[in-house]
């Protein structure tokens, strides 16, 4: 018999990522992959796999699954309320550290508290079909495994081996929340007036209901382009600032279109990408400007203290 | 050549060809395009050419800003490699059923249909980039008489398979989707096929293409053969 979960509710918006798919965007292909990195890392190490093994992403409500099989184990990272029941017991799950599932036992992720994205990481192989490389399943173009699909009721996640080390492993983490989101200039900045320019930096913006893993778009103070509305279409990356003619900015997330045709006011450093996923709609947001230099620094010691939390495990 | 060289955020280099879009410009980005393809830098992580713009991303975790500008400031722009371009034949079928938006370009264009359909079979077209959807080729230039803008209401649903005009260029949509794109034809070849895991696109930038008229007989045996 098959290991398995049953996934009894299916949750928001519940899709298997990994590290993504490079190489692709001169085809059209986004990049995807986990949105928040830091988490998805530690959720694998916490259950003793690879780093860049695939993982259940999930947004705001989590899934409610049910296991059947060999003994496996399993941890959650994000700021994520859930509830592990075993033999009618419910137990409160703790984010970093990993639990011991056994056949019938249930997983509850309720829902993400403050924050947007929580994993699931599961110890051991699971059967996904992968395509370009990567498991990682972007909606809107039907790329990746379960067809390109989120997850539904009923459906089964099958496991294809099962890590031997199952000891219990933890660590203490706490998402820090950002005060500002750093950004270094775009290449069309000077398209904004000087009231504009000012807007961008010292206003704050409302994260839009709109928002999803291609792209979350801001309220607040519109920002006026004094030079062109639309320029030729020309590649984005993740973390790009694009203004539309309404004035209205939207920053690329990872399963963002390759091409676009909106001015680039900024970039978001790569430092608070993470951080930034994790902002849930109707929070405030406000930018700062950074330079390059400072943002190459920052993300080094950014990446130092995700290796320690990684080691510490 | 580059006209100059700046960062896109902290994990991308921003290679801008100039503002003007044509086709000695758009060689130009395709020539830098492959040329680093070639190279196969493990710590570029992605390549986006468009019509006058590269943008180079990279994995901050392995390299920076000044070392990839580098790179590219120092790469070796091979002539020859950039001639021997493929040429590809996509056959289209311009029956009533698919060519959607024929009434709408004899009025905007002011020609009749006969000279359009000719007009647009005459053509070598250029393929400046794929993107926007997965694999969907912009291929130019129409000449100046065959240029109309987009339709004022895109559509919800475009068919796949859709060869649609706009401005200078001429594109297939690669799978339904929405679209605001004058639709002329409809091919039954797959531009795009998400089940290759090497070279899914049929049309990669840089290449030639020539459309060949086939009737709604040859447009149904196509894909029997």
């Amino acid at each position: 018999m098959t290991n398995n979960f049953e996934i009894i509710r299916a949750g928001v918006n519940t899709t298997f990522q990994d590290q993504g798919r490079s190489n692709l965007y001169h085809i059209g292909i986004p990049f995807s992959g986990a949105m928040d990195n830091r988490n998805y890392s530690l959720a694998n190490k916490l259950t003793g796999n690879k780093l860049n093994s695939p993982v259940i992403e999930f947004a705001y409500q989590g899934p409610h699954l049910k296991y059947t099989g060999e003994k496996i184990n399993i941890a959650v990272t994000g700021d994520v309320v859930f509830k592990i029941i075993k033999s009618g017991n419910e137990i409160d799950g703790n984010c970093y550290e990993s639990y011991q599932i056994e056949s019938g036992d249930q997983i509850n992720l309720i829902s993400t508290n403050k924050s947007v994205y929580g994993y699931l990481a599961i110890g051991g192989g699971l059967d996904l079909k992968l395509q370009w490389n990567s498991c990682s399943i972007n909606t809107k173009a039907n790329i990746g495994s379960n067809d390109g699909k989120k997850l539904e009721n009923g459906q089964k996640i099958n496991i294809l081996n099962i890590n031997s080390d199952q000891t219990k492993k933890k660590t203490n983490y706490i998402n820090s929340k950002v005060e500002n989101i750093r950004v270094i200039k775009g290449p069309n900045f000077d398209y904004f007036s000087e009231e504009g320019k000012k807007i961008f930096f010292e206003k704050e913006f409302t994260v839009s209901k709109l928002s999803d893993r291609m792209g979350m778009r801001l309220e607040g103070s519109k920002i006026e382009n004094i030079v062109n509305t639309n320029i030729k279409s020309e590649g984005l990356i993740k973390g790009v600032i694009q203004v539309p003619a309404d004035g209205n900015p939207i920053i690329m997330l990872s399963d963002h279109g390759t091409v676009g045709g909106y001015p680039k006011i900024g970039v978001v450093a790569s430092v608070d990408y993470d951080r930034l996923v994790q902002i849930s709609p109707g929070s405030k947001i406000k930018f700062k400007e950074i330079e390059l230099s400072d943002a190459q620094t920052l993300f080094k010691l950014y990446e130092m203290e995700t290796q320690n939390l990684l080691l510490q495990i | 050549m580059i006209k100059n060289i700046s960062n896109l955020g902290d994990a991308a280099v921003y290679c801008d060809f100039g503002s003007e879009v044509n086709k000695s410009v758009n060689s130009e980005v395709i020539k830098y395009f492959k040329a680093l393809k070639k190279e196969n830098v493990e710590s570029i992580n992605n390549l986006t050419p468009s019509y006058n713009k590269l943008i180079v991303s990279y994995d901050l975790r392995k390299t920076n800003f000044k070392e990839v500008k580098k790179l590219i400031e120092n790469l070796n722009i091979n002539e020859a490699q950039h001639k021997n371009n493929t040429k590809i034949e996509i056959p289209v079928c311009c029956d009533d059923q698919f060519s959607l938006d024929i009434k709408r370009l004899e009025e905007k264009l002011k020609i009749n249909r006969d000279k359009i359909l000719k007009n647009f079979f005459s053509k070598e077209y250029f393929c400046y980039m794929t993107g926007f959807i997965a694999g969907m080729p912009f291929l130019g230039d129409l000449d100046e008489n065959m240029r109309v803008p987009r339709l004022e209401t895109p559509r919800v649903k475009v068919p796949k398979g859709s060869v649609a005009l706009t401005e200078q260029f001429a594109n297939i949509y690669t799978f339904e989707s929405p679209g605001g794109w004058n639709i002329i034809g409809n091919t039954p070849l797959d531009i795009f096929d998400n089940s290759k895991e090497v070279e899914p696109n049929v049309i990669n930038p840089g290449d030639t293409v020539v459309f060949k008229p086939i009737n709604i007989e040859e447009y149904n045996s196509y894909n029997d053969k």
